[in-house]
């Protein structure tokens, strides 16, 4: 038991820390601060992934040959670390974190060559059609259909809560191929251009007040049979797959570190009565409570990140990460909209942040509303501690 | 000993309810807070026919004479549809005031006119560093000759769009955060040397940051130095009303979130037959119960002037966040994706219970209150 990094981790630590300080100029810096409630996040977020990839960081995760870097555990935990610290984002998830390790794993060489490089220079933006109307939690019950002709497939259906749809080239879907037999069999992978004749997209609006939902619907989509992934009937072995992809940073460890921090400095600056927030017994409590959570989870991952490093399969503790991760981020938004008090329900519109008498809030409180999806997308709390419940704890 | 209505208070809750029926639909509901000060003048015009603006003021100044129980019923109705008429900030804020401290000639002259729905008000307490203490003000009052002239600003002032007629806490003597020294004036919103900023509450219903730059006050409501009694005694039964539209809208949001689980179909059955979502949907219902008996308990003690009524009244507010976080919380969560739309009224809910827990202070400042009551009766 040991969690000191070598002496080589260390140097490789100030390299990180160095390269972000670099790259994110004040200019940046700003346009990426609450960058997930920003009208420009597709610009912002551009800039910035170009910059990363100028550097080889795009995807570190991402197998050497397909431009990804031969790190250690500890090395890809520092850099997350790092990452967090500067207050700069993970890349957009969809291209990067989602699709690839799909294509990279499971597609031909063709779909290698055609789409990673895209990928890793944000060319190509992606958008991840899994959900539908009536197939939420009970995913395998999706009914969006591809009908095989010729070469082509013949796409018609719905997809849901498509996030970022309106900025996206490319959109990976799970279709129905086959109705016959196990719900979970009929299913396909395919990779679909949106700019297809037939394939529209719909805003849905939200109660954070920013737009990142969309319906994309599909009318006789022509798609050609070499976009699909793998085999056919396979998508829900694929996409099972690729959840596990999404453990390396799901708990968001360093970003909620990173937002901790600085709640602690907005309470400190917000007086009540006299004193500060800070010296109050029952706020102080409650961000000591989310702390010491938030520490036990950084050690969850470390584990977690240790016994993948030596090759084993992640142990029964990883399924906690996305549940607990989630848990402390709303938290945290939580105990940021109580700071800011009557102000964290007032809705800023084109006003100064002098005007409104507070700097904060606006953005407090369109993350926290934003927020509140983390417990449902990417399998909502329920559906996590029902797998928990089953497959870990054998329930 | 009974917790029933009188058969007035009834027919005051079936009227209310009748409106928010026929006028609150969700959809109707975004089309009047999209108004001009995010409410509708023709439902203010109904009110005030419907005798509903008469409710606590003397029967002298036209009033109905009512208590906090007419006003608990018509408040919870309120939360239940999401109105957005200001009633609190004009006939529970700004009324309560003047008719708590007002002379009788401003009384004769201003009520009626709050009773026939000609006159909006607002109360100006906030300011930027306040917080939850009503104490903390800036704001100054110095005397000109016979006038007092106001000079400062006050913050999320409700109403502040719409307001005729404003009354303003400020500091006619003592220190920043002193209770003495406070006084309560009435100022014309259109008078010279008044400037408002106008925004919306996550709900639609509108505020304003409200400058006063030399202002000459009309009147001074109550003593030099009573403003911070006055304030006291209309907040606590403003808290009241507060909590009440708050179980209002609690009681909807759980109606809302348990028909959803007895219709959405997940796994090839209703997700209401999950014991996951069985047991919270139990807890929400209990939330929510909790609100209600500490509401009455709180309508009770005011009502019969008890001397629990402080320590009851802290504890349903405090209730009032919890609860509110609880079921709102849960509102969404169980509702999946579409409880993050605007589609539904899931997230107005949350909104409503949200602001609700700010106003006069949030759960953790009530929680610390009610420590401090109970520690210092000993
Ligand atoms: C902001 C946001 C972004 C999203 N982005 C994407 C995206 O980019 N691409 C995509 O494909 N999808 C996306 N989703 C969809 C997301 O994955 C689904 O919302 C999620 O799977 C839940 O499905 P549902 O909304 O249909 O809720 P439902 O499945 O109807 O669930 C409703 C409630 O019932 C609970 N529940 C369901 N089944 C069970 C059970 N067996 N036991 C106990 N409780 C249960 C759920 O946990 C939830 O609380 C996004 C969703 C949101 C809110
Ligand atoms: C957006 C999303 C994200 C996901 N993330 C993860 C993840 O991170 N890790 C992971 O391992 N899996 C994840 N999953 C998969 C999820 O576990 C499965 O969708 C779910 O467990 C059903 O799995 P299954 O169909 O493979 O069948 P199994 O899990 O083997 O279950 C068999 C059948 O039991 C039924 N069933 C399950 N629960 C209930 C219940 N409470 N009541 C009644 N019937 C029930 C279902 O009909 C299911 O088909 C995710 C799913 C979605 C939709």
């Amino acid at each position: 038991m040991d969690t000191r990094f070598t002496d080589e981790e260390l140097a490789f630590q100030t390299e990180v820390r160095q390269f972000f300080a670099d790259t994110l100029d004040e200019e940046l810096r700003g346009r990426l601060e609450g960058v997930e409630a920003s009208p420009n996040l597709k610009e912002a977020m551009l800039d910035y992934q170009r910059r990363l990839n100028a550097k080889g960081w795009m995807a570190p995760g991402w197998p050497v040959e397909y431009g990804g870097q031969d790190w250690s555990m500890s090395q890809h935990f520092i850099f997350n670390a790092e990452r967090g610290k500067a207050g700069a984002p993970a890349p957009i998830p969809f291209g990067v974190t989602m699709v690839a390790p799909v294509i990279y794993t499971y597609g031909t060489k063709e779909q290698k060559e055609r789409f990673l490089p895209r990928i890793l220079n944000s060319d190509d933006w992606w958008c991840q059609g899994y959900s539908e109307s009536g197939a939420g939690s009970d995913l395998a019950s999706l009914q969006c259909k591809a009908q095989r002709e010729g070469d082509e497939y013949v796409v018609n259906g719905s997809k849901i809560w498509t996030s970022f749809a309106q900025a996206a080239d490319w959109i990976f879907c799970l279709v129905r191929t086959d109705n016959s037999g196990r719900k979970q069999d009929g299913i396909s992978f395919l990779l679909i251009d949106m700019t297809t004749p037939g394939v529209t997209v719909s805003p849905i609006e939200t109660i954070d007040g920013i737009y990142h939902l969309n319906e994309v619907h599909f009318d006789n989509a022509r798609v050609p049979v070499d976009n699909r992934i793998g085999e056919e009937g396979k998508g829900w072995t694929y996409a099972k797959s690729l959840l596990v992809y999404e453990r390396l940073s799901i708990a968001e460890v360093a970003e909620s570190k990173r937002n901790l921090a600085q709640l602690r400095e907005l309470a400190r600056a917000e007086v009540n009565g006299g004193h500060s927030l800070l010296d109050d017994a029952v706020f102080a409590r409650r961000l000591a409570e989310v702390e010491i959570d938030l520490m036990a989870l950084e050690f969850t991952e470390l584990r977690v990140l240790a016994s993948a490093a030596e090759g084993g399969v992640p142990g029964p503790e990883s399924s906690l990460l996305k549940l607990q991760g989630t848990t402390i981020q709303q938290t945290i938004q939580e105990l940021r909209m109580d700071v800011a008090g009557y102000y964290s329900q007032t809705l800023q519109g084109n006003l100064s942040a002098s005007q409104l008498g507070h700097d904060f809030a606006d953005i407090a409180q369109k993350l926290y509303f934003r927020g509140r999806a983390s417990s449902i997308y990417g399998g909502s709390d329920e559906v996590q501690k029902n797998v928990t419940a089953k497959h870990v704890l054998g329930l | 000993m009974n917790f029933n209505l009188t058969e007035e208070q009834t027919m005051i809750q079936d009227s209310v309810a009748r409106f928010v029926q026929d006028n609150y639909a969700f959809d109707q509901r975004n089309a009047t807070v999209a108004l001009e000060h995010g409410f509708s003048l023709d439902h203010w015009q109904q009110f005030a026919e419907l005798g509903w603006l008469s409710i606590p003021f003397a029967e002298a100044h036209g009033g109905f004479d009512g208590g906090p129980v007419d006003t608990m019923v018509i408040m919870q109705e309120f939360g239940r549809g999401l109105v957005s008429e200001p009633f609190l900030p004009t006939v529970l804020l700004f009324g309560g005031l003047l008719k708590a401290g007002a002379s009788e000639d401003v009384k004769n002259a201003l009520i009626p006119q709050i009773v026939a729905g000609e006159l909006q008000g607002a109360f100006a307490f906030l300011e930027r560093q306040s917080r939850y203490i009503i104490s903390d003000v800036r704001t100054r009052a110095r005397r000109d000759g016979v006038n007092w002239v106001i000079n400062g600003e006050k913050v999320v002032v409700l109403n502040g769009g719409a307001a005729q007629k404003l009354l303003v806490l400020a500091r006619s003597s003592g220190e920043q955060s002193d209770e003495n020294g406070l006084s309560l004036f009435l100022v014309d919103a259109f008078a010279e040397g008044v400037a408002s900023t106008g925004y919306r509450l996550t709900d639609g219903r509108e505020a304003a940051n409200i400058t006063f730059n030399n202002v000459t006050a009309e009147a001074v409501i109550g003593g030099l130095g009573e403003g911070y009694g006055l304030t006291s005694t209309v907040v606590d039964h403003a808290l009241l009303a507060v909590a009440a539209d708050a179980l209002g809208a609690m009681e909807s949001l759980n109606a809302r979130t348990l028909e959803y689980l007895k219709t959405r179909k997940q796994f090839g059955t209703h997700i209401g037959s999950f014991q996951a979502l069985q047991h919270r949907m139990v807890d929400m219902f209990a939330a929510c119960e909790n609100t209600k008996s500490l509401l009455y308990r709180a309508v009770c003690a005011m009502d019969a002037g008890d001397e629990d009524a402080r320590r009851s009244l802290l504890a349903l507010k405090f209730m009032v966040g919890k609860a509110g976080r609880k079921i709102g919380g849960e509102g969404i969560q169980m509702h999946g994706g579409m409880g993050m739309t605007e589609e539904l009224p899931v997230g107005s809910y949350v909104k409503r219970l949200m602001i609700a827990n700010t106003l006069f202070g949030d759960a953790d400042h009530q929680q610390q209150r009610f420590s401090a009551l109970v520690s210092e009766a000993g």
